[in-house]
């Protein structure tokens, strides 16, 4: 379960007051989504709770499982469950695909004690995972994300989620640039991961997404804090009259 | 001829003072061409830091008449074990017959100097000390002269067919005060094939040259993984002359050593040849001081050649990496494409790195280009890893092997190229348990 009570972030060069107090809650099982305009905090919330540095929590708390996420190193919130499918993957040159998820699956099995997995049974973990997204042999062979069009790098994204199985996912506009079968193939990888002891926060702009993935709660965000809480009607909603009614309605 | 450096008194006493102390080693074939160094050295003198060449990296460790000494590895993890190949062992600089291999390789003859300088005739004398001569232009190489002079042995090699495996030169270091002068030959006929391997440390203080004469469309590799010794001094020769259709490829990796310096001076006299030198240096000034240089110097002769300088160097705790490096394109050396990088990694605020690269083209017909980066590790690269579980010290790791990425993808083999990436992890303490 992940607890976020009255998060306020701000950028630790600029000063700039980014999270105003956000409050949120994803039980385990559940499909959460965030919606809300540009510019109103989606991704750094989600950045914030991966751990990345350039920002300052000034209040409030982030718990996952009764982990204090803010407190930890982002490779131990990683161990803890937490994955983040990035808005925008990051090209690793030199470092095969293969290598890196191999390398972050060892990386957390040894941070929670376990042993690590044989290069046998990786190969058929990736495979039989790839195989479901249409990754294909030669993609897991090139360096992470190098050459991969965009709706590949998303999928990489969600091939990486598959193989390292966390309790929360964070997914920042997975479905931003892909083409209707693709998000279909990254809708069908969201679904089969879905089950009791796992929550989804997922984040988009579109409704099309939240057709594939039937999310239990819809958030919308505006200015730093979640303005407005319903079920998936709220999406729907959005969709077909923008955000403009919603954020005149809570001012 | 070379361009006689500065003159003054220190210069000209530091010079003797070297020369008194060298042994005079080699009768035979070698006997014109040493005595001709000789002279040259005399003529040149040793270099300071106040000429242009040596003015990032001081030369004094290799001017003392007597070698500064340090302690040997203790335990220096072979290299290139799995893989077949006739191995030819040195210690400090002397042949260790018991050690080495029975030099047999069908297309190779494969003679010692120190053996073969009894006679005076010998087909090396076409090359021992002349492709040196001529890379003193336009540039002073008076290590080299020092090292034709006085070399105690070394290897003459020629390669009449495809070697069917690689000639490994296996260096050792047993002394603490060692002071190796080694000096190899090498002709590969035309259409002829070999790899070289050159491994580790030479002794305390080593001075190695390698005068490589490629025929037409022959191969030739050359692999080298630098000895680990903390306190070790080295400099490094490597002459090459590509006939036309001949292809090159040079790698060296230095990880560790006090004070590295390589220089390659290749000329490419026939057309469509390819040279290629790449190297990657990993050097941590937490275990000693370390400074590595490389200073190249690729000449363009021939028609519609391609040269590629690669090299990378990941620098931390004051540890000091230099490239100076230049591509020569001669007048009528048409469709010449010529490509030089060098780039930096230091991983954290204490390291240095000074690049100088040169490009001076007489042709017009020509596509040559150069580059060189200084950087640091990638913060965002290292959060998206990170945030996969991955801990700071391995993801800093796996981001090193992404920055040296490109030079090793210039050596062809891959099963060589695995080795070295395996010797690059253990510095990087990935492979640990
Ligand atoms: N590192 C940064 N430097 C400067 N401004 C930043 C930084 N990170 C975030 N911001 C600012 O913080 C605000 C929130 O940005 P954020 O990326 O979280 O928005 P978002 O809701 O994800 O938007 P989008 O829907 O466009 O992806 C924006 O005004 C953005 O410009
Ligand atoms: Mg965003």
């Amino acid at each position: 379960m992940l607890e976020i009570r009255n998060l306020q972030v701000r950028l630790e060069d600029e000063g700039k007051e980014i999270l105003k107090g956000v409050d949120l809650t994803v039980e385990p099982g559940r499909v959460h989504a965030i919606m809300g305009p540009n510019g109103s905090g989606k991704s750094t919330l989600s950045y914030v709770l991966s751990g990345r540095d350039g920002y300052e929590v000034t209040g409030g708390t982030a718990v996952l499982d009764g982990h204090d996420l803010l407190e930890m190193e982002p490779e131990e919130r990683a161990a803890a469950g937490l994955f983040l499918a990035f808005q925008y993957p990051v090209e690793i040159p030199g470092v095969g695909n293969m290598t890196f998820l191999r390398t972050a699956l060892n990386a957390q099995r040894k941070a929670r004690g376990e042993a690590e997995i044989s290069a046998g049974d990786f190969l058929k973990l990736v495979r039989e995972k790839a195989r479901a997204l249409k990754i294909d042999a030669e993609m897991l062979k090139r360096p992470v994300n190098v050459g991969f069009s965009g709706g590949e790098k998303k999928r990489n994204e969600i091939l990486q989620m598959a193989v390292l199985e966390p309790s929360m996912c964070i997914l920042d506009e997975t479905d931003s640039g892909l083409d209707v079968d693709a998000m279909r193939l990254v809708a069908d990888g969201v679904n089969a991961l879905r089950s009791e002891g796992r929550g989804f926060l997922v984040i988009t702009h579109y409704q099309r997404l939240l057709d594939h993935i039937r999310p239990d709660v819809v958030h919308i965000m505006a200015d730093g804090r979640i303005v407005k809480t319903g079920g998936p009607e709220l999406a729907l909603e959005v969709e077909q009259n923008g955000y403009a009614d919603i954020l005149a309605e809570v001012r | 001829m070379a361009a006689p450096l500065r003159k003054d008194d220190a210069r000209e006493a530091a010079t003797e003072a070297r020369i008194a102390a060298l042994g005079r080693p080699g009768g035979g074939f070698t006997a014109p061409a040493r005595t001709d160094a000789l002279a040259r050295l005399t003529a040149m003198g040793l270099p300071t830091r106040r000429d242009e060449y040596w003015r990032w990296t001081d030369p004094a460790a290799f001017n003392a008449p007597e070698p500064a000494g340090g302690a040997a590895l203790r335990v220096d993890k072979p290299i290139f074990e799995g893989r077949d190949k006739v191995r030819l062992v040195f210690v400090d600089g002397v042949f260790d017959a018991a050690a080495s291999d029975n030099p047999a390789l069908a297309g190779v003859e494969i003679e010692r100097l120190a053996v073969a300088d009894r006679a005076d005739i010998h087909w090396a004398k076409a090359l021992y000390g002349v492709l040196e001569a001529e890379g003193q232009a336009p540039v002073a190489r008076p290590f080299a002269a020092l090292n034709t002079a006085a070399a105690t042995d070394g290897l003459l090699i020629r390669v009449t067919g495809r070697a069917a495996k690689p000639l490994h030169i296996s260096y050792r270091q047993g002394s603490e005060r060692s002071d190796a002068v080694l000096h190899h030959v090498v002709r590969l006929e035309p259409g002829a094939e070999l790899t070289v391997l050159e491994t580790g440390t030479a002794g305390a203080r080593s001075n190695l040259v390698m005068e490589v004469d490629l025929g037409e469309g022959a191969r030739f590799h050359h692999l080298r993984p630098q000895g680990r010794a903390l306190d070790r001094a080295m400099i490094t020769h490597l002459f090459a002359r590509v006939a036309e259709g001949a292809l090159l490829k040079s790698f060296t990796l230095t990880a560790n050593g006090k004070l590295t310096r390589n220089e390659a001076v290749i000329r490419i006299v026939g057309d469509g040849a390819v040279a290629h030198v790449a190297g990657a240096a990993l050097g941590d000034g937490a275990d000693g001081p370390f400074l590595h240089d490389d200073t190249i110097f690729v000449t363009h002769a021939g028609v519609g050649c391609e040269s590629r300088q690669v090299f990378k160097k990941v620098l931390k705790h004051g540890a000091r990496g230099i490239f100076q490096g230049k591509i020569l394109v001669r007048p009528g050396a048409q469709k010449t494409d010529g490509y030089q990088i060098s780039q930096s990694l230091l991983l954290d605020d204490d390291s240095q790195f000074l690049a100088k690269p040169e490009l001076e083209i007489y042709a017009d017909d020509v596509k040559c280009s150069h580059g060189s980066t200084t950087g640091a590790i990638d913060e965002t690269a290292l959060f998206y890893l990170r945030s996969r579980g991955v801990p700071r010290a391995e993801a800093t790791a796996l981001l090193v092997l992404s920055f040296v990425a490109d030079a090793i993808a210039e050596i062809e083999d891959a099963d060589l190229a695995s080795d070295i990436v395996a010797r690059i992890e253990d510095w990087l303490a990935l492979r640990q348990g």
